[in-house]
């Protein structure tokens, strides 16, 4: 979309008219924010209080490398989310698949409902619904005991949904012809997906990866439901504290996390941004060859 | 069009002749739900040849080679190489190979490997390979290329690179999917000669599909004109060109004027069709019955105009020039004849200076000779 | 068009490897959380009795546990328990939510949609960061700015505006500022990936033909961003009915949503029938946004009829 013709006159109207866009965007993105500064500076604050900024101090952080339920928490975390990300990454790519490549199966419908559902429903009925199915089995079969694995099988319910949509959304981008191609040429349907098709949506698959990890990272309602004794994902530990009062630890653990996010984003999008570049200046140079090498004749 | 450029002068008649019949298609039927997208079509190529599938978009062109490549499944009918049925077999099963509109090249893999892929597919030792894909290359002329992802190449290179991998197999029969569509004009011309050289020099059958007269006229030995799934002529591009067989051919390849009038005389030698614009002579007879309704189609370069009357004894009519186009190579004039039909006359620039002076609403005289226009019944 | 010939082996498998695993795990659970909610409460060994009596081999459906939603003991009144305030009071926030997400997101996504292509990934990249980052903390840290003594509270009494400290913390405010602020980029992505497709070359026309700018937003662009519309308030309402974290951490007793009534069921009074016929209730009250979601999302790959 281009921006829109301005108009001339400069009234406190006119100004408004031609710098709404920057004012609510400007607005929106503080509102967005603040939560993050209010930590990230909050993090350095020599006491516990925060609406006033006593002095500048690291104690908060001292405290979270001494603090072994938030630490034992977080690699719990790192295991589960890994875990279910794979797993998500993996169950996405078929499901992608599934729907848009077969346009036609006996139950379609119940499987694009059923998968695309997570992405709507309350977490609320997925753990509780989980946990009752977690329990029956227990009960029939004496395993698995509610903990670690329970909690990746609903992550993974979650993160293949959103999984899924990023997956499916390349693969319908995807130039198909490269897939008939590769069967014109001789290669059997499973050797066309190897070959062909997942090298051509590996970023999507990556993408999808991501996403499930940092879902399931995040998530507390399902953990809570479908944790065992003992067993304390990182936002559980968080949730803990967190409905006990203000502990500043966190905020330190928080900034932690938002500058690692931050770097990490600003160096994907750097990164990205570099290639298509450097992708865009070959595909020039090589049409000018072509149009050279013409009015050469 | 007055002048055909043929580019496929290798073959001669009595070379296809002794091998038809080697790609045969047997009452070829495709229905998708309630359409039919290809009706009861029988084909039968010969080896060496290059035959073209005509039509425009949804005649049925694309999903009959689709059909030959295996990509759709006949609802009926049979697909014959050398006498065998292959209708049955999967894509990658079948000796065909198939050069698709919008290349299809592997973007994840450089141009060795694009082309190497179906030789790796067979399971040939890697010597093997290599020396094959170095043929290939060289046959393109982009050997320098070997290490360049698709999208590092122009278009003109990517259709070379496309050519190169479904060649290297060494398939029985080749299929082309609208080769030149994505190229522009002046490279097009260019490459319908490159393309016609290497494929003669492989040797190899091959079927194209496209909607381009130019590019079927110049390329293929014989053309197929399709519409609605069926086929309505096969020949050489000049047969389709001056005996069209009905109405649609006459009126899809090049440009054409069509008489519609009742048939009066009809003797062994010659026959006169009585239409609104006038008396009209043919010189060969047709087998009907007097007052049949019949169409007669005269080319527009086949069509004299002049502002002095000529001394000739049929087909001479007058009119107003309503309309001229300057085309550099020719011109072109829609000229209304006394009864409100208008008439397309085309005449070749032959020298600078334009001699005839002929300018709008000017009376001019148009005539043709008997054997210009032919008799067409449907 | 789509390989059609992939043998059938192949084709059976990879479909029922993603279906099995959501059957086993999506569709199953929900039928076992249907049956659950109509046994009755078990004694200490097991949580529940088993539906039917195996030596009379009856069926002992126990309504009761829908029943106790809707009304208050025998003979009590009806539609007037705590579950139905709390039904009610969640569709309320959701909906106050979905509708100041869509007021903020909207214009939000318009800008972004309409800026130069350059600044777009930019933008986009900051609105999605937060997003990245932990949801928890962020909602903590609003617990931080708007308690008594908190951040916001001391800059308006700084500026006057107040004397004393406003009571924001574990209020209707608290409640909606924490699920605006993280259902916002539920809104403001489906809105932008609709809205950046639309034609600016339609604008151009309603404004050769005389609209004013204004009038050709709302009589051009926003029903051409319908289903972008509806497709981020349902993204934003539905979650929103069942949210369990915002109302612990920001709301207070009188804000009490239906999932931490389903929480509380469950493990605090250990009634499971009841907590799952609770859920089913819920799940009952999203079928219609669900229904309207699917249908304007729709199945983006399915085969056109």
């Amino acid at each position: 979309m281009r921006p829109n013709p301005k108009p001339e006159a400069d009234t406190m109207k006119n100004f408004l008219n031609r710098h709404i866009g920057k004012l609510w965007l400007g607005l929106t993105f503080l509102f967005l924010y603040l939560p993050l500064f209010f930590m990230i500076v909050f993090s350095f604050n020599s006491t516990r209080q925060d609406a006033v900024f006593t002095g500048f101090s690291l104690r908060w952080y001292e405290a979270l490398t001494r603090d072994t339920k938030i630490v034992d928490g977080f690699w719990l975390s790192l295991q589960v989310a890994t875990a279910a990300g794979v797993a998500s990454a993996v169950l996405a790519t078929f499901a992608a698949f599934v729907l848009v490549r077969y346009r036609r199966f006996p139950g379609r419908t119940l499987f694009s409902g059923m998968v695309n559902a997570p992405l709507v429903m309350p977490e609320v009925v997925i753990g509780l619904s989980l946990l009752l199915l977690m329990v029956g089995v227990q009960n029939a079969f004496g395993w698995p005991q509610r903990g670690m694995l329970t909690i990746v099988l609903g992550h993974t319910l979650l993160g293949m949904a959103y999984g899924m949509v990023v997956i499916q959304s390349r693969l319908l981008e995807m130039d198909r012809a490269i897939e008939e191609a590769a069967m014109d040429l001789g290669a059997k349907p499973f050797q066309v997906f190897f070959l062909i098709t997942m090298p051509n949506i590996l970023q999507a698959i990556f993408a999808a990866y991501l996403l499930a990890f940092t879902l399931s990272f995040d998530d507390v309602v399902i953990a809570e439901f479908l944790s065992g004794p003992g067993v304390n994902t990182l936002p559980q530990v968080i949730f803990g504290y967190a409905r006990r009062g203000i502990n500043p630890t966190i905020y330190a653990a928080a900034t932690l996390l938002i500058v690692s996010v931050t770097l990490v984003v600003i160096g994907y999008s750097v990164w990205v941004a570099r290639q298509t570049r450097r992708r865009e200046r070959e595909i020039a140079a090589a049409t000018r060859a072509e149009q050279a090498a013409l009015q050469a004749q | 069009m007055s002048e055909v450029v043929h580019a496929n002068k290798g073959l001669t008649m009595a070379d296809v002749d002794s091998k038809k019949n080697y790609l045969v298609t047997e009452r070829l039927v495709k229905r998708f739900d309630e359409a039919l997208a290809v009706d009861e079509v029988n084909l039968s190529i010969g080896k060496g040849e290059i035959f073209a599938l005509l039509g425009s978009s949804g005649c049925g062109k694309s999903t009959l080679l689709r059909m030959l490549a295996g990509f759709e499944t006949p609802t009926s009918g049979r697909i014959l190489l050398a006498g065998q049925d292959v209708a049955k077999l999967a894509p990658h099963e079948r000796p065909f190979n198939m050069m698709f509109q919008s290349y299809a090249l592997f973007p994840h893999l450089d141009i060795w490997e694009n082309i190497a892929f179906g030789l790796k597919r067979e399971g040939l030792p890697k010597s093997d390979i290599t020396q094959r894909v170095g043929e290939m290359l060289d046959l393109v002329q982009l050997a320098p290329y070997a290490k360049r992802k698709p999208h590092q190449l122009s278009g003109g290179q990517q259709q070379r690179v496309a050519l190169a991998r479904s060649l290297a197999k060494k398939p029985k029969v080749l299929l082309l999917d609208e080769p030149l569509g994505a190229l522009d004009k002046k490279l097009r011309e260019q490459t319908q000669f490159e393309l016609v050289n290497i494929i003669e020099k492989v040797g190899v059958t091959c079927v194209m599909v496209t909607h381009d007269q130019e590019e079927a006229m110049t390329m293929a030995g014989r053309i197929a004109v399709m519409s609605k799934g069926r086929v309505l002529q096969v020949g050489s591009p000049k047969e389709v060109y001056e005996h069209p067989a009905n109405r649609f051919v006459a009126d899809f390849i090049g440009n054409v004027n069509l008489f519609d009038g009742k048939l009066s005389v009809d003797e062994p030698d010659h026959c006169a069709v009585q239409t609104a614009i006038g008396e009209i002579h043919v010189g060969h007879g047709v087998s009907g019955a007097l007052n049949m309704p019949v169409a007669i189609a005269v080319r527009p370069e086949k069509i004299e105009i002049s502002r002095e009357k000529p001394d000739v004894d049929h087909n001479l009519f007058s009119g107003k020039v309503k309309e001229i186009a300057y085309f550099g190579a020719h011109n072109t004039f829609i000229v209304k004849a006394s009864d409100g039909t208008k008439v397309k006359i085309t005449e070749a620039n032959t020298s600078r200076h334009d001699l005839s002076k002929i300018t709008w609403e000017d009376d001019v005289y148009f005539w043709w000779h008997d054997g210009a226009g032919i008799v067409l019944r449907d | 068009m789509a390989i059609q010939n992939m043998t059938m082996p192949g084709k059976r498998f990879v479909i029922s490897v993603p279906f099995v695993w959501l059957i086993l795990f999506f569709l199953l659970p929900f039928l076992i959380l249907l049956y659950i909610s109509f046994v009755d409460m078990g004694n200490d060994i097991s949580p529940f009795k088993p539906i039917w009596d195996s030596s009379t081999g009856l069926l002992h459906l126990k309504y009761e546990n829908y029943w106790s939603i809707f009304r208050a003991g025998e003979g009590g009144a009806l539609f007037q328990t705590l579950y139905i305030e709390a039904y009610v009071r969640s569709l309320w926030y959701a909906l106050c939510t979905a509708v100041l997400c869509l007021v903020i997101g909207y214009p939000f996504s318009y800008f972004i949609a309409r800026s130069a292509p350059s600044v777009r990934p930019a933008l986009l990249m900051m609105v999605m960061l937060p997003f990245w980052t932990s949801f928890l903390l962020r909602v903590y840290a609003w617990k931080g700015i708007l308690a008594d003594q908190g951040v916001l509270n001391q800059v308006f009494m700084a500026l006057g505006l107040t004397n004393e400290p406003l009571q924001m913390l574990y209020t209707d405010v608290s409640m909606l500022v924490g699920m605006t602020y993280v259902y916002l980029p539920f809104m403001v992505l489906p809105l932008y990936a609709n809205l950046v497709k639309l034609d600016p070359r339609l604008l151009e026309a309603a404004y050769d033909l005389g609209a004013s700018p204004f009038k050709a937003f709302w009589l051009v662009t926003v029903p051409l961003s319908k289903a972008g519309i509806i497709a981020g308030f349902m993204l934003v309402f539905i979650p929103s009915v069942g949210e369990f974290v915002i109302p612990s951490l920001l709301g207070g007793p009188e804000n009490i949503m239906i999932g931490r009534v389903v929480w509380d069921e469950m493990f605090t009074s250990n009634n499971w029938p009841r907590a799952t016929a609770l859920a089913v209730v819920m799940i009952g009250l999203i079928v219609v946004p669900l229904a309207i979601y699917y249908h304007y999302t729709g199945d983006a790959a399915e085969p056109k009829a």
